[in-house]
C-alpha cells in the first residue's frame, strides 16, 4: 500500500504552517499603502434615508474619502442577484427577486445594512470620521417576525410584494397525497421552529480590494469559498464589465462554512472604494460587526403531517412551511428556503410526498447558506415527525424508522421526490449505530437518572443528504522538469485539509511523493474556471478530477517515454512510478521523462514538448452520503441545565480519502449542529434590534458543551463517480440536529411533552418543564440530605 | 478605541499623585472589562494609568481570621493558593470558576469590585464573607461599598488596595453559569460564622449583588435546607432578558441557595 495514497490518514500538510503563524490569511498580507474601510451600518431595522451630510467627517483627519448610494447610483453599480428562481405566490409568473443590494440608496431595509463607507489611513480615523457623518433617517415601522410577516396591517418592504410574501414553492404530488392520507390508518402532525444561527466562522469576513490602473482592472484578495463565482458576481452584476477585468483571489481562510460562499456587500465595497480613491482598501470584519452584517441562517416556521398504515409503514408525506430571507435574497437565500426540500425523502420509502414554502421578506439580514444550506431544515423536521409519531403510537422510534428504511438492495433508489440515492445500507448503519450507543440498555439509564432527579433522553437522526450536486470543476496538473507536481484548481481549501486530501490523490495516481507536490494558490488569474468548495463536493468531484488529470498526463508521458525506450506508447506501461517497456528490463523514471519533456534538443523535430493537462471534468450523478446519528442527554430539571451524555454515529462518506479527516470533518459538523440545538440563536427586539449581538449574548458552544463522539464507519462507495467517493463536509450538522432535538424531547417524554422547539437552552427548559408540572409530577426524587 | 494616553507608576504614592495631575483618568487593571468596552467605543478616556507595576498591590496574606488579597492579585492566583484554599476553600473556587483561563490569567480581584458588573463572582464573596475594602481613603464594609450596578462607593481617584475577608466556618459558593458569557446568571455565596449565617446573591438582581435577608433569619434560626422551604425570592426585584425572565431567576436564586447550603453542609457539618 502506497504511504501517502487514497484511503491513509496522513497528518494535514497544511497545520504546520497554520498553527505556526505562517498562513496567509487576508489580513496577513494588507498592502502597504491600503486605506482602511470602515462601514457606516444602519441603526435601524426600516427607515427613509432623508439625508446624509458628509462635510464635516470629510475634513476629519486621514480621511481620503467617503461614499454612500449617492455615489454608487452615479457609478451605476449593482447587486448581488439571488442564483435560485421561483414563483409568485399567486403562481403569476417569477418571484420578485430584488438584488443584495452592498450600499443603501433612499431606503435601508435591515439594522446593519451599509450606509457610508469611509476610507481613512487607519481604521480609528476612518471610524472618527463615520462619527461625524450626520445621517437623518425617518423611521419606518418594520417586519420583524416571520410568522407575522403577512400579518394584515404589516407594512411592505418592498411594493413589488405587498405582503410580504415573496414566493410559494410547490413541490410534489398534491392528488397522490391526499390519496393516501384519505386511506391512513394514522396522521401524526407536528409544528417545528428551525431558529435562526450566526455561521461565526473563526476568522471573520475580510476583503481588500486593488484598483489595477495599468490593466484597467479591478483585483480582490478576500476570504471567500469561491473566487471564481465571486468574480462572476462582481463583474457581471455590481461593475457590469466582462470576467476579465476581475480578478479574484482567496488564500487562506479560516472557515466558511457557506457564509463565504455567498458574496457580501463589502466585497464589493472595497473594489469600488479603490477605484475611486485609487489606493488599496482593506476592510476586517469586527465580531459585533459579523453578527449585525454577516448573512444569518436557516428560520424556517414549518408544519409536517406524516401519514402511516396499521403496520405505521409511511403512506403520504405533506410539508408545509414558512422561509425567511432577510430584506433582500442573498445569492442563496432561495436556496436555502426551498432548493434542497427533496430531503424530505429522509432515508425512507414514502410514496408520495407534497411539499409547498413560503418565503419571506423581513427586515432582517439576509439569510445564507450555513452548513447543510435547507438540508438540515427540512430533514429536522421530517426525523422530529417520525418520533412524534412514534410518541403518538407508543412505539420505539427506532423500530418506526426500521420499518420504514430504503433497503440496500432497492440501490440505486428512485425516491419518487426529487433525489434518487446512489447507495448506502441505511439499515445496517442504523445497528451499528444503536449497538454503540446501547440504545437497548437506554430505558434502565433513563431509570436511574430519574432516581437521581435528572430526566435522561435519546435521540436518533437518520441523515442522507445530497452531495456534489455541482459537478463541474476545473484543475491542471502541471509536471515541472524535476519530476515535481504543481496542481490548481477551482476548489478552495478553508479548513477542510483539502491540501492533504487533493495531495493524497496527486500522490495517489502519479506516484509523486507528497513533498514534490505544490499547490497553487486559488486564484482567478491561475485558472479561469472553478465552483469551489461548497455542498460537500470537493472530495468526490475533486477525485474525479484528480484521476483524470493524472491519466492524461500519464497518457502523455507514455508518448515521451518511448522516445529513450526506443518503442511506441502502446508498449509502455507506468507502475510505481517508473515507465516500463513491455517485454524489455528497459526503464525510464518520472523524472527522466518529465526532465526530456522539458528538453526541446532531446525531443523529436515537431513534438509537442511539455507536460501538464487542464480540463474541466463532470463526474456522473450526485452522491447521497448518509449515516445514523444517536444523541444521549440528561437534564436537570431543577434548573434546566442540559448535560450531553454521548453521541455515536454510523457514517457513510463512500470511500474515504482520508479516514482521519472524515472524523474530523463530523466532528465539527456535530458540533454545529448541537450548537443550534442546545443554545445558539439569533433574537431581535420588535424594532429589528439584535439582541445577541456579540458572544456574550449568542451561546456558541465551547468544547465541554460537546460530549465525546464516536464515529463508526459503514462506507458504501458511490457507483457515480470512479472513486466511489460520497462527501464527508456537511452531513455531521445534519443529523446532528434532528439527534439532538430528539434526544432532548424524548427527556422532556416523561412529563408528556411531545414536542420541544429548539434551542434546548436553560431556561427554555425549565420553563417547558415548570408549566408541565416538574419532575415531581413523574416522581419524587430521594433527596440527598 | 479612542486615542488616549497611557501612563504608570512604580508604586500606589506615585500612582496617586500621577492621578491628581490629571484631570480625567481610569485605572487599568487586567483591562478585561474595561478594555473590551474600550474597543467598542462604549468606554473612553484621556488618560489611562496601568496598576501593573504597583507590586505592593499583589499578593495574598492569611491569618487566623482573616485572608487578605491584594487589589492586582489575579483570579488564577486566588484560585491556585495554597493559603486560600485552606483558609475559605469556596473563595479559591469562585476564582476559578470566573471566565475562562485567559481572563483569570490577567483579570484582578480589585477591578472585579471596582468595577461592580451586576453578574460578576466577587461582590457576593465580599458581601456574604462581610468582607472589608481596602483603598486608598480608608477602609469600606461590603455593605457600604457596592450602591448599584457598576456603581460603588469609590470618589474619583481612589484605589482599591485590598479586601480582607474574614475566615468563616464554612462556606460555598454555587454559580449558575449565564449560558452565552459564563458570568453568574446567578451566585449564591453562603457563609457560615458560627451559629450566624450570611447569604449574598449576584447576577440576578436588576441591582446588582445584595444580601437575601429572609435566606439569612431562616439559616440562622437552623441551618437545614429544611430551614428555606416554602422561602420564595421576590421576583419583581429580578432582572430578565433573553437569557431568563425575573421568575426563572428569581426561581434559581432559589435553588442555587439549596445548593450552596448542601455544599457548606458537605464541607462542614454544623455542630
Ligand atoms: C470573557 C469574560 C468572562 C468573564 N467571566 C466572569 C465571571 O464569570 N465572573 C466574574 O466575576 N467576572 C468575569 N469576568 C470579568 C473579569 O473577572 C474581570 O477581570 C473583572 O471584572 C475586572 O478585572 P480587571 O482586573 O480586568 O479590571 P479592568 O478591566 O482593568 O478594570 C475594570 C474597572 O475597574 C477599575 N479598576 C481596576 N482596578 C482598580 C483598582 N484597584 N482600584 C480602583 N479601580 C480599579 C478600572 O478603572 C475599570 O473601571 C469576565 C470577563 C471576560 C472578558
Amino acid at each position: 500500500m502506497k504511504k501517502f495514497g487514497v484511503g491513509q490518514s496522513v497528518e494535514r500538510a497544511e497545520d504546520a504552517r497554520l498553527l505556526l503563524g505562517e498562513g496567509r490569511y487576508t489580513d496577513d498580507i494588507v498592502p502597504a499603502n491600503a486605506l482602511r474601510l470602515f462601514v457606516l451600518r444602519s441603526p435601524h431595522a426600516h427607515a427613509k434615508i432623508l439625508s446624509i451630510d458628509k462635510t464635516a467627517s470629510l475634513e476629519s483627519k486621514g480621511v481620503a474619502g467617503i461614499l454612500t448610494g449617492v455615489d454608487a447610483d452615479e457609478d451605476d453599480l449593482g447587486g448581488f442577484p439571488s442564483l435560485v428562481p421561483s414563483n409568485a405566490p399567486d403562481g403569476s409568473g417569477p418571484n420578485f427577486a430584488p438584488p443584495f443590494s452592498v450600499i443603501a440608496r433612499d431606503i435601508v431595509r435591515y439594522a446593519g445594512e451599509p450606509v457610508a463607507i469611509v476610507m481613512a489611513d487607519t481604521l480609528d480615523q476612518a471610524k472618527d470620521a463615520a462619527e461625524l457623518i450626520k445621517v437623518e433617517y425617518a423611521p419606518l415601522t418594520a417586519v420583524v417576525s416571520l410568522a407575522d410577516a403577512d400579518k394584515p396591517g404589516m407594512p411592505s418592504i418592498w411594493p413589488e410584494c405587498p405582503d410580504n410574501n415573496d414566493s410559494l414553492g410547490v413541490f410534489g404530488d398534491k392528488a397522490a397525497v391526499e390519496e393516501a392520507f384519505s386511506k391512513a390508518a394514522s396522521i401524526h402532525s407536528i409544528d417545528v421552529r428551525v431558529s435562526r444561527v450566526a455561521v461565526s466562522p473563526m476568522e471573520p469576513r475580510v476583503a481588500t480590494g486593488v484598483w489595477n490602473e495599468a490593466e484597467g482592472r479591478y483585483e480582490l484578495t478576500a476570504g471567500v469559498q469561491s473566487p471564481h463565482m465571486t468574480r462572476t458576481q462582481l463583474a457581471a452584476c455590481i461593475f457590469k464589465v466582462p470576467p476579465s477585468k476581475v480578478r479574484v483571489r482567496a488564500l487562506d481562510v479560516g472557515g466558511g462554512f457557506g457564509l463565504k460562499g455567498v458574496p457580501h456587500p463589502e466585497l464589493a465595497l472595497v473594489m469600488w472604494a479603490a477605484r475611486r480613491l485609487g489606493r488599496p482598501v482593506h476592510w476586517f470584519s469586527e465580531r459585533s460587526e459579523g453578527f449585525l452584517s454577516d448573512c444569518h441562517s436557516r428560520d424556517h416556521i414549518s408544519h409536517c403531517d406524516l401519514a402511516l398504515d396499521e403496520d405505521a409503514r409511511i403512506v403520504g408525506l405533506k410539508f408545509n412551511s414558512r422561509a425567511n430571507l432577510g430584506a433582500y435574497i442573498s445569492l442563496a437565500g432561495m436556496h436555502c428556503a426551498q432548493g434542497n426540500i427533496g430531503h424530505l425523502s429522509g432515508v425512507y420509502t414514502t410514496p408520495a410526498i407534497y411539499a409547498e414554502v413560503r418565503a419571506y421578506f423581513t427586515n432582517t439580514v439576509p439569510i445564507a447558506s450555513y452548513r447543510g444550506a435547507g438540508r438540515p431544515e427540512a430533514l429536522v423536521v421530517l426525523e422530529r415527525a417520525m418520533d412524534a409519531a412514534a410518541f403518538d403510537l407508543g412505539m420505539d422510534p427506532a423500530e418506526l424508522r426500521r420499518r420504514n428504511l430504503i433497503q440496500p438492495e432497492q440501490m440505486p433508489y428512485d425516491t419518487g421526490f426529487q433525489f434518487t440515492y446512489d447507495s448506502g445500507d441505511y439499515p445496517v448503519s442504523q445497528t451499528k449505530a444503536q449497538e454503540a450507543a446501547d440504545w437497548a440498555g437506554f430505558e434502565k439509564r433513563r431509570a436511574e437518572a430519574l432516581r437521581r432527579g435528572k430526566l435522561r433522553g435519546i435521540g436518533m437522526g437518520h441523515v442522507v443528504e445530497i452531495a456534489s450536486g455541482m459537478r463541474d470543476e476545473m484543475g491542471e496538473i502541471e509536471i515541472e522538469a524535476d519530476g515535481s507536481v504543481t496542481f490548481s484548481t477551482g476548489f478552495h481549501n478553508h479548513g477542510q485539509g483539502q491540501e492533504t486530501t487533493m495531495r493524497q490523490l496527486i500522490s495517489e495516481f502519479l506516484a509523486v511523493p507528497p513533498e514534490k507536490i505544490r499547490m497553487k494558490d486559488c486564484d482567478t488569474d491561475v485558472q479561469n474556471f472553478g465552483l469551489g468548495s461548497a455542498g460537500s463536493r470537493a472530495a468526490a468531484v475533486g477525485g474525479a478530477l484528480i484521476k483524470t488529470l493524472s491519466e492524461k498526463v500519464i497518457e502523455k508521458a507514455k508518448i515521451i517515454a518511448a522516445i529513450p525506450l526506443e518503442t511506441d506508447a502502446a508498449q509502455i506501461e507506468f507502475v510505481d512510478g517508473t515507465f516500463n517497456a513491455r517485454g524489455t528490463n528497459k526503464t525510464a523514471t518520472f523524472a527522466e521523462v518529465a526532465a526530456l519533456a522539458h528538453n526541446p534538443m532531446g525531443l523529436p523535430d515537431g513534438f509537442d514538448g511539455g507536460l501538464a493537462h487542464k480540463q474541466i471534468v463532470r463526474p456522473g450523478g450526485p452522491t447521497f452520503p448518509n449515516g445514523c446519528h444517536i444523541c444521549e442527554v440528561e437534564i436537570d430539571p431543577e434548573t434546566g441545565e442540559l448535560d450531553a451524555i454521548g453521541y455515536w454515529v454510523c457514517e457513510d462518506v463512500g470511500r474515504s480519502i482520508n479516514p482521519m479527516i472524515v472524523k474530523g470533518q463530523i466532528h465539527g459538523g456535530v458540533a454545529q449542529g448541537l450548537g443550534q440545538i442546545f443554545g445558539e440563536f439569533i433574537e431581535f427586539d420588535r424594532e429589528g434590534q439584535l439582541l445577541t449581538g456579540s458572544f456574550m449574548d449568542y451561546q456558541m458552544p465551547r468544547a465541554l458543551d460537546i460530549p465525546h463522539i464516536t464515529t463508526i464507519s459503514h462506507d458504501v462507495p458511490s457507483p457515480n463517480n470512479p472513486l466511489g467517493i460520497k462527501g464527508a463536509g456537511e452531513s455531521g450538522t445534519v443529523g446532528a440536529m434532528p439527534a439532538g432535538l430528539n434526544a432532548v424531547c424524548d427527556a422532556l417524554k416523561p412529563l408528556g411533552i411531545r414536542h420541544f422547539d429548539m434551542p434546548a437552552s436553560p431556561h427554555r427548559l425549565w420553563k417547558a418543564i415548570h408549566d408541565a408540572g416538574g419532575i415531581d409530577a413523574i416522581c419524587k426524587p430521594t433527596e440527598a440530605a | 478605541m479612542y486615542p488616549f494616553d497611557y501612563h504608570r507608576a512604580g508604586n500606589v504614592a506615585d500612582t496617586l499623585t500621577l492621578r491628581a495631575s490629571l484631570a480625567d483618568a481610569r485605572f487599568l487593571a487586567g483591562g478585561m472589562s474595561l478594555l473590551p468596552m474600550m474597543k467598542l467605543r462604549f468606554a473612553s478616556t484621556p488618560n489611562i494609568i496601568d496598576l501593573r507595576d504597583c507590586e505592593e498591590l499583589r499578593g495574598i496574606e492569611a491569618s487566623y481570621e482573616v485572608v487578605r488579597i491584594g487589589a492586582m492579585t489575579r483570579h488564577v492566583d486566588v484560585a491556585a493558593s495554597a493559603d486560600v484554599q485552606a483558609a475559605i476553600p469556596a473563595l479559591a473556587k469562585l476564582a476559578a470558576g470566573i471566565g475562562d483561563p485567559m481572563v483569570r490569567a490577567r483579570g484582578t480581584m480589585g477591578g472585579s469590585i471596582a468595577n461592580f458588573d451586576p453578574a460578576a463572582c466577587y461582590p457576593a464573596a465580599c458581601l456574604a464573607l462581610g468582607a472589608t475594602i481596602q483603598t486608598t481613603g480608608g477602609d469600606i464594609e461590603a455593605d457600604e461599598f457596592f450602591i448599584g450596578v457598576f456603581e460603588t462607593a469609590l470618589k474619583d481617584g481612589e484605589l482599591v488596595t485590598g479586601a480582607e475577608f474574614p475566615i468563616p466556618d464554612a462556606a460555598a459558593y454555587a454559580k449558575f453559569r449565564h449560558p452565552a458569557s459564563r458570568f453568574a446568571l446567578v451566585g449564591v455565596f453562603v457563609a457560615r460564622f458560627g451559629e450566624l449565617v450570611r447569604v449574598a446573591v449576584t447576577g440576578a438582581s436588576r441591582s446588582g449583588a445584595f444580601r437575601w435577608a429572609a435566606a439569612e433569619d431562616a439559616l440562622t434560626e437552623s441551618f437545614s435546607i429544611r430551614s428555606l422551604e416554602g422561602l420564595k425570592m421576590d421576583h419583581s426585584e429580578m432582572n430578565g432578558d433573553i437569557h431568563g425572565d425575573n421568575e426563572y431567576r428569581a426561581h434559581l436564586v432559589e435553588v442555587m441557595t439549596r445548593r450552596a447550603v448542601l455544599e457548606t453542609l458537605e464541607s462542614a457539618p454544623a455542630a
